[in-house]
Parts: C-alpha cells; structure tokens; sequence
C-alpha cells in the first residue's frame, strides 16, 4: 500500500508536470485527488489495515495529497503565468502610432494674450469693464479734451454714422462712462474692438484691439503709473524686459508718456526687428488730465489718476512672431490650429 | 518735420553732436526723432578734379579722353559727355569708388583705351537741377564758384553734401516745433546749450509801402493778425547754394529766390508765407474776408474751388486770390518777369483753416501748421526776416513801411506755479530753484509763484502742463517707480465668468474661437436670403465706409460665419468647427446708440459633422451652463436655413437661437461646397436663463428596472413628442428615456418608422415590483396611443 502511495505520488508529480492547460491539470486534479480519484481509492481500502499501519499509512497519504497538491498549485500557477505573458506578448503594439483624443478647440491669439492681460490686471485689482463700439463723439472726443476741430482728431481717421455718432476710434471713451458711473477710488481695464480708417495690409487693420486702463484715486503720482506700467509690462514680458517712457501728447492725459520695450534682438542697439530704432513702442499712458477729471464730476485738487492704452495687436503678433495682422481675422483652421 | 543739423547749427552749437546721441537726447525730452539720413553717406572716393587736356578717343567719335588733375595726381578717364571742356571743375570718381545705390566704380578700358574712374553727373551724385541750378541734368555737373573747388577735396565737402538729415514726429500741441528755431530752442533746452536768434534787421529803400498796397481786414477773428511787406525791382534767380541746402535737407525743393525766401522763412519761423505779384493784386488792395456765396477760385495747382461763406478768403478788388491759410490762387503768382512782390506774414484761426481745408479737399504745408493754431507775435519777426534775406541775396528793395492788422492778444497765459503740487504729482522731490531753472531753459519765466507761457506755447494751460515741462526737463526716466498704495479686489462679474464658461465649453467641444470684422457689406444680407422687407436689412450705415465690403454695422453674425467657414473652405481645409462671441449692431432711434448684442455662433463643415454634431454641441453648451429645459422645435422657414433640418430652440416659450444645416443655396453664394451647419444663440437671454446653482441629489439605493419598448408611427412625428408622452404618462418613477434605435425598411410599413427605447424605472424608497413596472409600461403604452404609436408587435 505504502508502495501504491508512493507511485501515485511519482504519477501525479510527472503528469503534472507534462500538463499544458489549466484543463489538462483540472482533469489530473479529479484523476488524483477528486472523490473518484486514485489516492482516495486507496484511502478507502485503509479499513483492511492493522492498527499500527493505519497511522502510519494515514499520516503518509496526508502528506502525498498535500504534495499532489503542491505540485497541482505550483504547475497551475506555472502555466497561468505562462499563458498570461503569451497572451501580454500578443497584445503588444507599436507605441509610436500617434494617439488619440478629442481634440479639443483652439483659443484665439489675441483671447489668449488678452485673458493673460486680464488675468495680470484683476491681481493687481482692476476691475474689466466693457464699452460700447458705436459712440457718441462726446465720449470717443469731446470728453477726452478733443474738441471739435481739435487737429489731434486727424491722427485717428473716424468712421462716422452720423454728426454725432462714431465708431470708437480708441478704447478711452470707457475711461469717460466709468467715471460717470463709479466714484473713485477707481481701478479697471477696459479691453475691447476699435476703428480708425485704415486700409488693411500686413501692420494695419480698420478695427483693432485695445485695452484701456484707468486708476483714480487720492494721491496718484506719475511714480505710480511708471510703476504699474513697468509691473505689467515685466510680468507680460518677463523679468528681463527693459522700458523706457518718453514724453508724448495724448490731449486726455497731462503728462503724456510712450513706452518703449527694448528690442529683444539688438538690446537697443538697432536692428532690423526694430526697424533700427533700439527700441519698439508698446503702449501710451499719462495723468488723467484734470479738464477729463472735471468733466466727469472729479475734483482733479483731491483726486488725480493715470490712463494707459495697450495695442493687443502688437503685443500678439510680437508675442508668437506673427508678421502679418490680416491672419488675426482671416480664421484659417491651420492658423488657429498653432495655438 | 526733417530738420538739417546744418541749419540747426546756425543758432545752436549743436552741430558737433554725434546724430544718434542728439536723437536719443530730443526723444527723451519730447521730441520724437523717427530717424536720421547723413547724405551722401554712401558716397566714397569721389573728389574735386580739374580736366587739364582732352582729346577725342582713337576708335570713337563721341568719346573724350580727358586727363584729369585729382590733386595728388594725374588721371585718365574716358567720357561721353559732351559738356565738358579743359580746365573745368568736375567731380571725379576714381578707381575703387562708391556713388549712391552702391554702384561701384573701378578701371577699366573704353574701347581700348584706360579709364581711371569716372566724371560724374548730378543724376549720379543723386542731386538734381533743383540743387544746381547752373547745371545741366544730362551732362557732367561742372562744379560753379558756389563749390569749394580744392582739388582733390571729397566731393560731399565740395559740394556742401554733408549734411544730417533728422526726422521729427512732432505732436499736434506743439505748432512752434514745425520750425527750425522751435527744434533749436527745444534742442539748446535739453542740452543745456545757448541759443542765438535771428535778428530781422531790414535796411529798406525809402518809400511808403502805402503807396503800393492797402489791406483791410474784415473778419478780425478768422484773422487776428495780418502782415505784409512790399519788395520793389525784384530780380527772379536762382537762391544761393547755402539756402538751397537747407531747404533740400527739409525736403522742399528750390524754385527762385522770392519762393525759396518764403519756404526758407515758413522752415525757419514755422509762419506760413505768401508772396503776391502786385500786378495781378487788383486794385493793389487786398481785403480779408469771408467768401461769397457762389464765389470760387482757382487755385496754384490749377483746381477751380468752389467757396462757401464761413472760409475766409484773401481778395483783392477783383475776388478772392487765395483760401487763407491753405492755398493761393493762380493769379498772383510769382513768375520770371515779376518785380513788385507783397510778402504775406498773417495768422489764421486755426479751427477755420481746418474746416475749409476739409470742405474743399486741399491739406498743404500752410493749412497743416495754421490748424494747429500759430503764435500771432511770430508774424512780425517772419515778414521782417523774409525782407532781411531779399536784401541779404540782393533780389530787390524792401519799401519802407509795415502794414500790421493786429486785432491778437499777446498775452502769454499765466499758469500758477505750484512746486509742491508738481512734486507730489510727479512722485519727485526738486526744489523750487531746480523747477525754475528747467522752465528757464524753455523760455517760461516764472515769478511770484506765476508761470508766463510764452505766446508760442498755446498747449500751456494749466499746471498739470507746467508740471509736463518739468518732468521732461528732469527725465522721465528719473522719475522714481511705486507701487499703487491700499488694497483693491478685482472682481469678474457673473456676466464675465458665463462668457468665460461658454468658451471654455465650446472649446471643450472642439470648436475653435474665431474673431470677425464687424462691418459688412449690405450684400451679405442677399446672400443669407434675407427677405426684402426683413428687419435686419436696416444697419447701422457707415457714412464714410472705406469700401462697399466694410460699410454696414452686420444686423446677423451669421454671414461673417460663413466668410471665415468659405475663407477655409477655399484654403482647401477639410474641416473646420468654429464659434464667435459675436457682437449685432440693431439700431435703434436715429441720433440714437445702437443696441449691442452679443451672439454666440456657432459653424462647421466637414465629414466630420452632420446636424446632430451640431446639436449635440449646442445641447451640450445649454447644459453645461445651467440652461435647462431647452425645446428644440423643427423651423421649416428661416430662409438661411435648410427648410426640413433647422430648429428654434425655445427655453421656457423664449427662443434663445436656431441652429441647423444652412441653406444649399446659401452655401452656393458663399462658395461652399460643402454642407454647411450653424447656430445662432442669444447670449443675454442665455446668460439671464442659466444658473450655476446645483444641489445633491442623494445616489440611489434601490436597483433600477430597465425595460425596452418599440413602436411604430408616422414618418412625420417627432422623437421629442413621443418621449414627452411616455414622461407625461409613466409619472415620477421614470428615471431616464433613452432612444436607442430609430428603423425604417423591411417589416416597417411605408410612412412608418420604429422608435425603440429604453425605460429606466426606479423608486428611491423600494425596489420596485414586476406589477409596478408592467403598469408603468401599460401606462406608457396608452400615452403612445393617444399620439398614434402603436407597440411594435
């Protein structure tokens, strides 16, 4: 009997071995160890035993079943790890296919620059205020110190809907409504479409963008508008930027200043980029003039405040190396597809 | 304004300043340089020379051998001019040499023989007639007296070619910077550097000049002031080559003496002048007045001009013989036999000038600087230094006697000077004595704490404007930088953020933004099949539009869509899914503003998309923000739209857009090959509709029962009708309708179509009963029925 047990052991262990498929060990599993199974075939006949072999004879079948069924796990476990790496090795793919995905839409260029800027702005807490387009000429002029016949008014060729009525020739009209509306201390961007005569070609377009700006409050210095102004233009152009503001005239702000960027590709020195000129013009700003403070009801002798003008335009096609405005509004997918 | 450093040099010491620091320098205290020309700059290696022999080429009958003395040398330089003959003074380009455009000039043979260089004409030295006016164009330049005639000289010295052209932007507040002397005052303030004046001085010739012209002015506030001198036995010549470079470095070309006198004062004092041929003054009377009705003129570029009575005009007994302040007339013109001249030195309001320089389409020299208004005290000095150069070049007698209609202030404004305030404004700290002395610099005196504009400064007003001068005196670059005092919160208002979310969205949805041209051409509406008698046809209208294209404010956001999905179309892109945050202009009452309405639109092409890619974008915008309840109703007569796949869709009975397949002969109009799908949503209504609001619901936690249903109806009836009867009958237990199949064909009668859905039931307190579902399926059932959908058996 011992003899028996011990060739179940060495059957069992060597058909194990030789199986291929987990039905293959399942079948042997039932062959060995199932109710039907040899080794409880033999287990049965233990009735026929002495007493001093049955312990003996028991404690050994006991261990060839547990060794059956050692084997049956470590052959079972060999072969599902087997099939499994088959399987993985058949499911390899080239993973340098492109992927796939919803491709999501494209922003705008002048909307991503534009929502930098805002975004810039409403940190340093300026509100966004909107305007309309179609304006009266008290706003986009009169109000702004631009009487009628003011020789400044040829600089910005207007649109005209009627005598009174005009496409606005600059975002500044805003600065006006607002400060009717609000009470200082007043800080807010007005970003927004503006019109002047122009033929279309590469640099010129008859309706661009502008983001108007505007802080009135007690106690505003031109110190403050070099400040506010060298802030933004350093976050929009990184720390390295270096400006330089000269005096100009803009009617609506006294003092007037341009600023100035220094030419990235020539450090000042003049290149082509900058059209030998060292230096590129991104913006124009001033002090709120005191007659535009009066007229919207400020006491310019307890409040002053500064007024700046950014063409996005500009700072867009510098921003991504665009070389001609027209791509702006022409809408080619292979244009909005780059950003 | 060009400026020639050389004539700036007459009153400033400012001639040896290397040009990019003088430029740097006048930018940063106001005065714009766009750029700098030093002329002649290309030119090297070409000198005075003088011809010592010449004889005809062995082998030619029109070529010259010349020997050519260059002072350290003899050369030998074959010509074909004809104008040359020995022991004259040429210019000389010798071997290795450069003439403008870069052209190279090396030895050579003509014809055998050696040639050393080359005799140069005007054309080649990139001069004209108009700066010689002794020699001839098509021959060589044979150097007169006027020219420093050293041989061997570079020619750029020779000639007086040597000058620094610097070119100014000059704002419109500063009138006196137009001139040389305004530049040289501006140039001795930032520098610190003295400045000499002119001194007008005129001999004169004895006379009374009221003895040759009479002058009465009858409309003192159109022309405050008006001067005039009378130049007897003038002799028309050419000016001297001194004047004439200056006026060539400013851009103005030589004419005779008389006019180049009155270009050269108007550069110098920035005044305006005219010359009048007494003959052709009738009446030797000259009247200032408002036109006539009906009066018109001729004017010197041969234009007849029709008046109108609010232009001033300058008249003589005969009528008008110039628009005052922008152009003379024909008439008194001065010609080669001219030789009684008056001399015109007036100011003229500055607004008229502008107006009448508008109405009849003329902007010259004049009209531009007297619309910027001009200081009448210059007036004198100008007339006065216009007889002092008649004299100085000898082209006839200045007749005793000024006549000076004055009827202008000469006050200078007086500006409080507060030097605190400055300080505080500008964020410095200057004393007093700092702030007065730049003022000084700029010839504004200051005392007991009242700053006097001068006359020519008429941008003076306030002290905002005094603390200008200071801060550009001091530098803006020296102005310290502070950050904004106190707190503030930027605020995005709901508005801002619903905009926001919609592009976000839309962008998550695979739809790029795209931004358009407001204006549009009326045609456009044609193209979108806008009815006659539409609405939408009444724009905001352009009153001077740059073209037909760009002349209306659009009415509909929809065709500017359409350009841009055209515009890709022909570009040839297979695709393209675009929105606008557009803008309609609808106008309102006339003299009125327009109402500005915002449109979301949407457009797209493509294999990629059909209506229900479409509309599941819409759907899904409207969802994501907080829309709910959005009806979708078929629109069979938008006429932009395909008439059987177009829907209104409709929240609450208010219909926020439309959004469809447009229109196959739309598409046509625009060039579109393709089939086009669009939406149009009212972003207002939108924003007023939606809600950001959202509340948890618990998760279930009974099982759902899913049962399928399928019927069978009429072709015509819409989906959204028969799930609208299925959730009006089963009641609250009905989780979600979900269609899954829509079948048309084998065993589906003709007209008919199969629906199937999916029911999903489920109660939040219970799992529900076989019983409780199949009643809520009968109850479905009986709700097709009243709508004529049969359980599909």
């Amino acid at each position: 009997m011992k003899a028996a047990l011990e060739a179940i052991r060495a059957a069992a262990h060597q058909q194990l071995q030789q199986a291929g498929s987990l039905k293959e060990l399942d079948d042997l599993r039932v062959k060995f160890l199932g109710k039907k199974g040899e080794l409880t075939a033999i287990l049965k006949k233990m009735g026929s035993l002495s007493a001093e072999e049955r312990p003996v004879i028991g404690q050994l079948a006991n261990q060839i079943r547990e060794s059956v069924e050692g084997d049956l796990a470590a052959r079972t476990q060999a072969l599902r790890a087997a099939l499994q790496a088959e399987k993985l090795r058949a499911e390899t793919i080239d993973v340098t296919m492109p992927g796939t995905a919803p491709a999501p839409g494209h922003r705008h260029p002048l909307s991503l620059v534009l929502d930098e800027v805002k975004e810039i702005f409403l940190g340093m807490g300026f509100d966004v205020v909107q305007g309309p387009e179609v304006e009266t000429d008290y706003y986009n002029f009169e109000a702004l110190n631009l009487p009628k016949d003011h020789p400044a008014r040829d600089t910005q060729d207007t649109f005209y809907i009627s005598e009174n009525i005009l496409l606005r020739t600059q975002t500044s009209p805003v600065q006006i409504r607002t400060m009717e509306q609000r009470k200082p201390p007043i800080r807010i961007i007005a970003p927004g479409r503006v019109y002047r005569s122009d033929a279309v070609d590469a640099t010129h377009s008859p309706i661009f963008h502008q983001i108007e700006g505007l802080v009135v409050d007690k106690g505003i210095t031109m110190a403050d508008l070099k400040g506010c102004l060298e802030t933004i233009v350093k976050r929009l152009y990184g720390d390295e930027a270096v400006v330089r503001f000269r005096p100009h005239h803009f009617p609506f702000t006294e003092p007037s200043a341009e600023v100035d960027l220094q030419c990235f590709g020539c450090h000042g020195e003049g290149c082509r980029l900058c059209k030998g000129e060292g230096w590129i013009e991104i913006l124009g700003c001033g002090m709120v003039h005191p007659k535009v403070l009066s007229i919207c009801g400020i006491d310019p002798e307890e409040y002053s405040g500064f007024a700046f003008g950014i063409g996005l335009e500009r700072l867009v096609m510098g921003r991504y190396n665009i070389d001609d405005m027209r791509l702006l509004y022409e809408n080619d997918m292979r244009f909005l597809a780059q950003f | 304004m060009n400026l020639s450093m050389k004539w700036l040099s007459d009153y400033v010491p400012a001639g040896d300043m290397a040009p990019r620091a003088y430029c740097e320098g006048m930018t940063m205290s106001g005065s714009k340089v766009e750029g700098y020309e030093i002329e002649g700059a290309e030119i090297q290696n070409v000198v005075v020379g003088r011809v010592t022999a010449m004889e005809r080429h062995p082998d030619s009958d029109h070529l010259w051998v010349c020997q050519v003395d260059v002072g350290t040398e003899t050369v030998q330089i074959v010509t074909g001019a004809q104008n040359v003959s020995a022991g004259d003074y040429v210019p000389v380009a010798k071997h290795k040499s450069v003439l403008p455009g870069g052209h190279k000039i090396t030895k050579g043979k003509l014809r055998g023989v050696e040639s050393c260089g080359m005799l140069c004409s005007l054309g080649e030295l990139g001069l004209t007639a108009h700066d010689f006016p002794y020699a001839i164009e098509d021959g060589i330049f044979i150097l007169g007296e006027d020219c420093d005639r050293t041989l061997g000289r570079d020619i750029r010295s020779a000639i007086g070619l040597c000058d620094v052209k610097v070119e100014f932007e000059i704002t419109s507040n500063r009138p006196d910077c137009f001139s040389v002397l305004g530049l040289a005052r501006e140039t001795a303030a930032t520098f610190g550097l003295p400045i000499t004046y002119p001194d007008p001085v005129v001999k004169g010739s004895g006379g009374d000049i009221r003895d040759y012209l009479r002058v009465d002015v009858e409309n003192g506030t159109l022309c405050p002031r008006y001067m005039a001198r009378v130049v007897k036995d003038v002799k028309i010549g050419p000016s001297p080559r001194w004047m004439r470079e200056r006026l060539r470095a400013c851009g103005v070309r030589p004419i005779n003496n008389i006019v180049d006198i009155t270009n050269f004062v108007m550069l110098e004092y920035g005044q305006p002048m005219h010359a009048f041929d007494l003959r052709h003054v009738g009446g030797a009377h000259i009247i200032v007045r408002n036109a006539a009705p009906g009066e018109s003129i001729t004017t010197l570029d041969g234009v007849e001009r029709r008046l109108s009575p609010e232009m001033l005009v300058i008249a003589d007994e005969n009528g008008p013989t110039a628009i005052a302040g922008v152009m003379g007339g024909e008439h008194s013109e001065i010609e080669a036999d001219t030789v009684t001249v008056a001399f015109e030195s007036a100011c003229f309001m500055g607004s008229s000038v502008r107006t009448t320089a508008k109405k009849v389409g003329l902007r010259t020299e004049a009209s531009g600087r007297y619309e910027k208004g001009l200081d009448p005290a210059t007036c004198e000095a100008a007339v006065n230094r216009a007889c002092q150069l008649v004299e100085l070049l000898e082209a006839g007698r200045v007749v005793d006697g000024v006549i000076d209609v004055d009827h202008a202030s000469h006050e200078g404004k007086k500006i409080p000077f507060e030097p605190d305030w400055i300080n505080r404004f500008l964020g410095i700290r200057l004393s007093p004595q700092e702030m007065v002395e730049m003022l000084r610099r700029l010839e504004i005196p200051v005392e007991n704490g009242v700053a006097l504009a001068p006359t020519w400064r008429p941008d003076l007003e306030s002290k905002a404007d005094i603390a200008e001068e200071v801060a550009r005196m001091y530098g803006y670059d020296k102005i310290p930088t502070t950050a904004l005092r106190g707190t503030a919160e930027g605020i995005v208002t709901p508005r801002q953020k619903f905009d926001r979310r919609a592009e976000q969205i839309l962008l998550g949805l695979g739809l790029s933004e795209t931004l358009t041209f407001t204006f549009i051409s009326p045609k456009l509406y044609d193209k979108i099949r806008l009815p006659e008698d539409s609405p939408l046809r009444t724009s905001v209208t352009i009153l001077n539009p740059l073209g037909e294209d760009t002349s209306v404010m659009r009415t509909t956001a929809l065709p500017s869509m359409l350009q841009v999905l055209a515009t890709n179309y022909n570009n040839r892109n297979p695709e393209a899914a675009l929105y606008e945050m557009a803008v309609e202009y609808l106008p309102t009452a006339p003299d009125r503003l327009p109402l500005e309405k915002p449109k979301i639109v949407l457009g797209m092409y493509g294999d990629c998309c059909d209506f229900y890619a479409l509309k599941g974008r819409v759907e899904t915008l409207l969802e994501k923000l907080g829309v709910a309840g959005a009806e979708y109703l078929a629109c069979p007569d938008d006429p932009s739209y395909h008439p059987g796949r177009c829907a209104v869709i409709k929240v609450g009975g208010e219909t926020v857009g439309i959004l469809g397949e447009i229109h196959p002969e739309v598409c046509e109009n625009f060039g579109i090959g393709a089939k086009v799908y669009a939406a149009q949503l009212d972003g207002d209504l939108l924003f007023r509709l939606h809600s950001t609001e959202k509340n948890y619901t618990p998760l279930p936690r009974f099982p759902a029962s899913t049962r399928d249903l399928a019927v069978i109806c009429d072709e015509a009836l819409p989906v959204a009708a028969i799930e609208k009867a299925i959730r009006a009958h089963v009641g609250k237990i009905l989780e979600k309708v979900q269609l899954f199949d829509v079948y048309r064909g084998a065993q589906v009668p003709q007209g008919k179509k199969s629906v199937a859905y999916a029911l999903i039931l489920r109660a939040a307190d219970r799992t529900l009963t076989v019983e409780e579902c199949d009643k809520a399926m009968a109850a479905a059932l009986e709700g097709l029925a009243e709508i004529g959908a049969e359980i599909r058996k």
